[in-house]
C-alpha cells in the first residue's frame, strides 16, 4: 500500500527524519513507538503533505503514485488520512458542512457524483454511533470548545466517514482517558478490513492493549532502529526508552 | 502649516448651481451656513485627518473632472425589490412616488420634502449638523427632493421597508440623497437602504440620512452596498437616540470604487442602546472606510460595534470607531471589535480605535485584529480532501457569519450570502 524508501526531512536547518524506510500493506496495522523528539510527529505531518518540511532525499510510494508530488488534498483524496494530535478548531464551520464538503471533494476526484443528503445522512448517524459521539457536537462548529476527548473522537469519526485506505493515528491517545480510549480503539477495530492499512503512533503501550498491532517500530532520532512483532511494544513498556538510547548514542559516538 | 485649499467645492458648487433646480425646502439660514462651510474648509482630502485615508477631493480631482449632471430616467425597478418588503424609491437623489409602493402599511406616513409643510421642516438638518462635516454641507446645499418618513407612536411595522436609492447618469454626475426617518414612541420598524448605480457614467452619490429614534422604539436598519466600479460615494448616517430606544445597523459593503460610511450615533438619554455592525469585502483598487461614531451622552447606556473586512488585491480597507464617554454618562458599556483578513500582500487595512473617556464607572473596550487566511486551518481542511479553493471559501464564510447572522430579514440574508459566495 504505501513504501517509504529512505525518507530524510529537514526544519529549517534540522533534519528531522535521518532515512526511514518502512512498508506497509493492506491489511496490517503497524505501531511507531519512540521517545520525544524522535520524528514520530514529523513523519505523520510528512506524509500527509504539511509544507512547514523540507524533503531533502527518499520516496514515497501510495498505491502506485508517488505521494511526495501530490497536494495535501490529493493525498487525502487517494486515501490516506491523519488524525492529528492536537485538531484544529474552526470557529464558524459546521462538523457537518465540513465533512459534506470533504465527502463530496474526494468523490469527485474519483468522478463520483455527490453523496444524495438523505444518504449522507444516514452515514452521520451510523458513524457517530460507532464513536459515541454526541449528535450536538456534528452541528457544532468543527472542534470548537471539544474537549480534548471528543477532538481526538471527532478524528476518528470523521476517518469513519471518509473511510480512507491508510490512517496514520498521530498520538490519538495522549490526553485520553481508559474510556475514551476503548471507544477510539472500537471504532479503528471496527473500521479495520483486507483492503485499508492503519499506522498508531503512540509513546505507550496502553493503546495497544485495544488496537493489537501486526508490527511495532522504533523510531529514533529519525530513524527506524528496531522493528519487531506486538511483543517489542510489551518489552518497551518495561525497560523504558534507556535501553535504546544509551545503546544507540553509544553507537552514532 | 497653512494647507492651501483646494477649489474642488468652488467648481462642483458652480457646476451643480448651473444645472440643479433651486432648494426650496432647506431653509436659507442652512444653506447659507452650508455654502459657507464649503467656501472654508473645502472638500477634504487626506490632510484632515478624519479623512487621511480617504482622499475624497483627490476622487473628485481624479474621477470627476467633468460632472455633467446628464441624470438619465427609470422607469423600471422590479428587479430590484424584495418580495416581502415595502419599497420605496429614491432615483438620483429625488423620492420618486410612481415607482414606490402605495405604502399601506398602518401607522406610516411618507411625506417628500418639497410636501411637507413649514412646521414639518424643522426636522431637516436639526440632527445631522450641517457645520460638522463637508459632505453634510455638500447635501445641504444640494439635497435631491427626499423624503420625511415617520413611524408613529405605538405601532409596530409587520414588514421592513426598503429604499432603494438608484443611480443613473450617462457621464459623471454628483447626486444628493437625503431622508429624515423618525420613530415616534414604542414604535419598532424595519430599514434596508440599498444602494444601486446602474447607468454608463460615474456617479458620486453623497447620502445623508437622519434617524430618530423615540423613547422605547427600536430600528433595526440594513445597508446594503453593491454599486459596482462606476459608484463611488459618501454615506452620513446621523442617529439619535431617546430613553429606552434601541438603535441596530448592520452595513454590508461589496463593491463600490469609492464607499466611505460615517455612522454617528448619540445615545442622548439614559439606558438606551446601540449596535452597529459591518462586513466588507474589498478588490482591485476600491476603498472601503467605515467611520463610526458611539456617543455616549447619559448613564446606563450601551453600545456594541464588529465590524469585519476581507480585503483582496490592491485594495484598502479602513475601520476608524470613535467612542465618547462624555462625563454624565456613568455606568456605560461600550465594546468595539475590527476583525480583518488580508488576502494579498498589496492589499491594505487601516484600523483605528480611539476611546475618549470622561466618566469615571464605565466598561469599555476594542479590539483589533488583521491576518492572514489561518494555514493550519487550511491545512487541516486541505488533509481532509478539501481543495485549496474550498477551504479559503468555507473559513472566509466562517469569517463573515457573525456579522451576516446579524441580518433578520430572511430574503437580505439569502440574497448577500449568494453574493459573498460569488465575491470570493
Amino acid at each position: 500500500m504505501i513504501t517509504i524508501k529512505n525518507l530524510h526531512a529537514s526544519i529549517g536547518d534540522k533534519e528531522i527524519l535521518k532515512g526511514i524506510n518502512l512498508e506497509i500493506k493492506a491489511g496490517e496495522i503497524h505501531a511507531i513507538m519512540g521517545p520525544n523528539g524522535s520524528g514520530k510527529s514529523t513523519l505523520a505531518s510528512v506524509l500527509a503533505g504539511r509544507q512547514d518540511y523540507e524533503i531533502t532525499q527518499g520516496e514515497v510510494t501510495f498505491n502506485g503514485k508517488n505521494l511526495l508530488d501530490l497536494s495535501p488534498e490529493d493525498r487525502a483524496r487517494e486515501g490516506l488520512f491523519l488524525a492529528f494530535q492536537y485538531p484544529v478548531e474552526i470557529p464558524g464551520v459546521s462538523n457537518i458542512n465540513f465533512l459534506k464538503t470533504a465527502l463530496n471533494e474526494i468523490r469527485a476526484y474519483h468522478g463520483q457524483e455527490e453523496m444524495p443528503a438523505k444518504d449522507f445522512l444516514a452515514l452521520v448517524k451510523e458513524k457517530q454511533k460507532l464513536v459515541e459521539l454526541d449528535g450536538k457536537l456534528t452541528n457544532r462548529s468543527v472542534n470548537e470548545g471539544f474537549s480534548g476527548g471528543e477532538k481526538k473522537r471527532n478524528e476518528i469519526f470523521q476517518m469513519a466517514m471518509l473511510n480512507p485506505k491508510l490512517a496514520i493515528l498521530d498520538e490519538t491517545d495522549s490526553g485520553l482517558d481508559i474510556d475514551a480510549l476503548r471507544i477510539v480503539a472500537t471504532g479503528v477495530n471496527a473500521l479495520k478490513n483486507k483492503e485499508n492499512a492503519f499506522v498508531v503512533i503512540t509513546h505507550y503501550q496502553r493503546l495497544l492493549d485495544y488496537i493489537v498491532p501486526d508490527f511495532v517500530h522504533i523510531l529514533y532520532n529519525g530513524k527506524i532502529v528496531k522493528s519487531g512483532g506486538k511483543e517489542l511494544a510489551l518489552e518497551l513498556e518495561a525497560k523504558g526508552y534507556d535501553e535504546i538510547k544509551s545503546k544507540f548514542e553509544s553507537l552514532e559516538k | 502649516m497653512i494647507v492651501e485649499k483646494s477649489n474642488t467645492a468652488q467648481l462642483i458648487i458652480d457646476k451643480i448651481s448651473s444645472t440643479a433646480g433651486k432648494v426650496n425646502f432647506i431653509d436659507n439660514d442652512q444653506l447659507s451656513k452650508a455654502l459657507l462651510y464649503l467656501e472654508n474648509k473645502g472638500i477634504p482630502n487626506n490632510k484632515h485627518e478624519d479623512y487621511k485615508y480617504c482622499n475624497v477631493d483627490g476622487v473628485f480631482k481624479k474621477e470627476f473632472k467633468n460632472i455633467e449632471q446628464k441624470l438619465n430616467t427609470v422607469t423600471d425597478v422590479t428587479k430590484f425589490k424584495l418580495e416581502n418588503a415595502l419599497t420605496i424609491v429614491v432615483v438620483n437623489g429625488n423620492y420618486s412616488e410612481s415607482l414606490s409602493d402605495k405604502l399601506i402599511l398602518k401607522g406610516l406616513q411618507l411625506t417628500a420634502f418639497s410636501s411637507l409643510e413649514n412646521e414639518e421642516k424643522r426636522w431637516i438638518g436639526s440632527i445631522a449638523n450641517v457645520e460638522s462635516d463637508a459632505f453634510i454641507a455638500l447635501n445641504t446645499a444640494f439635497s435631491g427632493n427626499g423624503f420625511h418618513l415617520k413611524i408613529m407612536d405605538n405601532e409596530q411595522l409587520q414588514m421592513p421597508i426598503h429604499i432603494l436609492y438608484v443611480s443613473s447618469a450617462d457621464s459623471e454626475a454628483l447626486v444628493n440623497p437625503r431622508n429624515v426617518i423618525e420613530l415616534g414612541k414604542n414604535a419598532e420598524a424595519t430599514i434596508i437602504e440599498e444602494q444601486i448605480c446602474i447607468g454608463k457614467g460615474k456617479v458620486f452619490t453623497n447620502f445623508l440620512s437622519e434617524k430618530f429614534v423615540g423613547e422605547n422604539s427600536k430600528l433595526t436598519s440594513y445597508t446594503f452596498q453593491n454599486e459596482g466600479s462606476n459608484g463611488f460615494s459618501v454615506n452620513t448616517n446621523q442617529v439619535t437616540i431617546a430613553r429606552y430606544g434601541k438603535y441596530d445597523n448592520t452595513t454590508i459593503t461589496f463593491s463600490g470604487s469609492l464607499v466611505r460610511n460615517n455612522h454617528n450615533v448619540v445615545l442622548a438619554a439614559q439606558n438606551c442602546e446601540a449596535h452597529l455592525n459591518g462586513l466588507f469585502t474589498t478588490k482591485n483598487n476600491q476603498l472601503v472606510d467605515n467611520h463610526t461614531l458611539m456617543d455616549h451622552q447619559m448613564p446606563n447606556c450601551e453600545s456594541n460595534e464588529l465590524y469585519k473586512g476581507i480585503i483582496n488585491d490592491k485594495s484598502t480597507g479602513v475601520f476608524n470607531g470613535k467612542i465618547y464617554v462624555r462625563k454624565d454618562a456613568q455606568k456605560t458599556n461600550a465594546y468595539q471589535s475590527s476583525k480583518n483578513i488580508l488576502l494579498s500582500d498589496d492589499a491594505t487595512i487601516n484600523t483605528k480605535p480611539q476611546l475618549e473617556i470622561y466618566a469615571d464607572d464605565v466598561k469599555c473596550s476594542h479590539g483589533t485584529s488583521t491576518g492572514k487566511i489561518d494555514e493550519v486551518a487550511v491545512f487541516y481542511l486541505n488533509a481532509r480532501g478539501i481543495g485549496k479553493e474550498s477551504a479559503k471559501k468555507l473559513l472566509l464564510n466562517a469569517f463573515a457569519q457573525e456579522v451576516i447572522n446579524k441580518i433578520e430579514v430572511d430574503e437580505l440574508k439569502d440574497k448577500v450570502l449568494n453574493l459573498f459566495e460569488n465575491e470570493l
